[in-house]
């Protein structure tokens, strides 16, 4: 297959000059210049449009098994795939939960047809109840990548520190939904001038910050990796950044929610309950300390925490509504917008925090953009101006701030598993 | 001025809170409420304004004064009512809150208020349905009809609010009368200040433009009202208290007959329902100085009010 009008980014690349791929059995086989199409051979012009080492989105929830009402690991992946991403970590708060061996190999079999690789990451506690350790030797054995009790956080102190001492035994991280559930409950957006405002209960930063503290001395004591999710607040990423200035295993994520919208949006919206979700929206200042991390590094990667949620469960009262929202289709746009078209970011930084970093945290090989390798590939651009229209959603819910909304920048294919897949608008 | 210019027309569809109302809007709303208030006090105190609209009261929480308060002003101006209220509802079948309300509508509603403990759930039902919605309380965040009385209330002592220095006293964060007040107030030019137990006060509440005292002596010195919020006693339980007693409290925020005689100007308003002994004595709720009963004499004219600017009355054609 040739792949032509292609400008790479990666390490190596730096996205200034236009080549062609020849890709023949899943591997580059050839990059140059006017390559020659063999007789018969597919062959796709790209006209310019960037081509990177695979994304990946290490927290994602897929809902399957337990609830395909929000999502399948088919439209999940779907959803990834049209939106760049060439392989997924997903969240084990389904049901039953992946807290064993053979939800992770369930979920495994089931994506195994699908041009994006699912890596499941399993539970930290048994049921994720927060009570006594799983399985995870057995788990990482089955495939598992993480562990995280996501959704909720691993509340127990010294579940925590035990959770992080047999898991550095593995070599693997402890992802942790930061969340001092004493000080955040019962909130429904984040505390501050604007929930003052409209009367909602405030979830403050701090109930984040203390958990990320907790977390960086943990680490720090058994010498374990914990891996922050979904990072919110000013103060989170400056605990972040002294953790890892000291030298303790802590790295973290944002999503791109968190570095483009402030909880104003809740007001501006009516209380629209798109605008909902865990961590909230915080303020203006929070939002440029994420811009700031994800500049110095603190801030290893960007993923979505696309959380699917059914039509019914969304158009409720804003206090009963679910927290989450989707986000693989319009990560892309949005880190384009924010970071690269603001010239915060340039294109090799932002391929770091798409796809070399959270491989790195996930223990995941390395992917080259390179004759004889892996053809394990995302391609994109950034001018591209395109609305994200619900009847084009890809992700079987809709629950987006983005719907409707003008964006810059698509995603427009994955090559992966021999798959050439383009984001064509249906 | 104390009243809208001439040019003014009255243009809301609906009335979901304070904060999409303007200064002119409000004071529009307190003239009409004057004409109302006089015929509460006619032998026969009843008008066919309302004759040919249908209003459901859709009350998803618990109110006594609030639904009666509509109730009556709505059967006042001839319109035909219906209640209805969560505990005999299909809510218990589990029918959500979009279905509820537009199979109501289907039925030909043309105005609800809706009283519901989730912010925002006015909007929403703007979004599912035609008819006008009017707020009767939506969770800690309006209380519009609530406000529009306690300032009605005020002009009938201080024609003028501009200038007026407001006192309001207790469970700030869990209110929604307070909102809607500050809101209200301060756009009519009143000058407000907070006051209560710092864990009573919500964070950043000095950017809704009003100020903050922890001592209620230094408050009730300056005030020209003085407007205390009830203590929901619920969320005294153990493990969820935001102050050690009801008595710490009384004795540091309670209005009490001594503050009356040091402190001789102000008036004493309270939405109720009160706790006596503990937001005041009971001595205080009942003397000279409370307009507490007119509040709710009020109530009835200011909803009437509202109930016909919104069923188009008085919409400019």
């Amino acid at each position: 297959m040739l792949l032509k009008n292609l400008r790479p980014v990666s390490k190596s690349h730096k996205g200034d000059e236009t080549v062609d791929l020849r890709i023949g059995d899943g591997i580059i086989k050839e990059i140059g210049n006017g390559l020659k199409e063999d007789k018969g051979e597919e062959s796709h012009d790209f006209g310019g449009a960037f081509v990177s080492p695979g994304w990946m989105d290490m927290h994602v929830h897929l809902r399957e098994p337990g609830f395909e009402h929000k999502e399948t690991i088919k439209t999940g992946t779907d959803a990834a795939a049209f939106g760049g991403f060439t392989a997924v970590a997903c969240m084990p708060n389904t049901s039953p939960a992946t807290h064993t061996r053979d939800v992770v190999e369930y979920i495994i079999k089931k994506a195994e047809s699908t041009a994006v690789d699912v890596h499941p990451i399993g539970c930290v506690t048994k049921e994720r109840k927060g009570k006594s350790i799983a399985e995870m030797a057995d788990m990482k054995d089955g495939g598992a990548v993480a562990f995280s009790d996501d959704g909720d956080p691993v509340y127990d102190s010294q579940v925590m520190r035990v959770a992080l001492e047999y898991s550095s035994m593995l070599g693997m991280p402890i992802i942790n939904h930061e969340e001092d559930l004493a000080l955040s409950r019962p909130g429904h957006m984040n505390e501050g001038r604007v929930s003052t405002r409209l009367g909602l209960d405030g979830t403050p930063g701090i109930a984040e910050e203390v958990m990320i503290a907790r977390d960086i001395l943990l680490a720090e004591y058994t010498g374990g990796h914990v891996h922050v999710a979904h990072i919110s607040t000013k103060e989170g990423v400056d605990l972040v950044r002294k953790g890892k200035a000291k030298g303790v295993n802590v790295t973290t994520e944002v999503c791109p929610h968190h570095f483009d919208l402030t909880d104003e949006e809740i007001d501006h919206q009516k209380f629209s309950t798109n605008f909902k979700m865990h961590p909230p929206l915080r303020t203006q200042e929070d939002v440029d300390a994420m811009i700031e991390g994800l500049i110095d590094g603190t801030i290893d990667v960007i993923c979505t925490d696309h959380a699917p949620h059914a039509i019914e469960e969304k158009e409720v009262e804003f206090i009963y509504a679910p927290n989450g929202i989707i986000g693989l289709e319009t990560a892309w746009s949005i880190s384009n917008m924010r970071l690269f078209k603001t010239e915060k970011l340039d294109l090799q930084q932002l391929v770091e925090k798409l796809s070399y970093n959270p491989r790195k945290i996930l223990n995941l090989d390395e992917l080259a953009l390179e004759e004889g390798a892996k053809a394990n590939l995302t391609f994109f651009n950034t001018d591209e101006e395109w609305t994200f229209d619900k009847k084009n959603v890809r992700s079987k819910s809709k629950n987006s701030p983005y719907i409707d909304k003008k964006l810059t920048g698509r995603a427009v294919g994955i090559f992966n598993k021999g798959q050439l897949v383009l984001s064509q608008l249906k | 001025m104390n009243k809208p210019p001439d040019n003014y027309a009255f243009n809301q569809k609906h009335l979901l809170g304070l904060s999409d109302y303007s200064r002119e809007d409000i004071l529009y709303v307190l003239e009409q409420a004057k004409s109302f208030r006089e015929i509460l006090d006619r032998p026969i105190p009843k008008v066919p304004t309302l004759r040919d609209k249908t209003i459901v009261n859709l009350f998803y929480e618990n109110s006594t004064r609030t639904r009666l308060s509509f109730e009556l002003a709505q059967k006042r101006m001839g319109a035909d009512v219906v209640n209805f209220s969560a505990s005999t509802s299909s809510t218990k079948k589990g029918e959500s809150l979009k279905d509820t309300i537009q199979n109501i509508s289907s039925m030909k509603i043309d105005m609800v208020v809706v009283r519901h403990r989730s912010p925002g759930v006015p909007h929403f039902l703007t979004q599912c349905v035609d008819a006008a919605i009017l707020n009767a309380g939506d969770g800690a965040h309006e209380h519009p009809t609530q406000a529009l009385l306690d300032m009605f209330t005020m002009q009938q002592f201080h024609s003028d609010l501009r200038g007026k220095k407001v006192a309001i006293i207790g469970d700030i964060s869990h209110s929604r009368v307070v909102r809607s007040n500050i809101i209200g107030l301060t756009k009519l030019g009143a000058e407000v200040v907070l006051c209560g137990p710092k864990t009573l006060i919500p964070v950043q509440v000095k950017a809704l433009g009003v100020d903050v005292s922890y001592n209620l002596e230094e408050t009730l010195a300056w005030c020209d009202v003085a407007m205390a919020l009830r203590i929901q006693l619920e969320r005294q339980d153990e493990g969820t208290e935001l102050f050690p007693t009801l008595r710490e409290y009384h004795e540091k925020f309670g209005i009490k007959l001594d503050h009356l005689d040091k402190y001789p100007d102000f008036k004493i308003m309270h939405p109720g329902p009160i706790n006596r002994g503990v937001e005041m004595e009971s001595e205080v709720a009942d003397s000279e100085r409370a307009v507490i009963l007119d509040q709710v004499t009020n109530g009835v004219a200011v909803r009437m009010a509202v109930l016909y600017l919104l069923s188009g009355g008085n919409r400019v054609s």
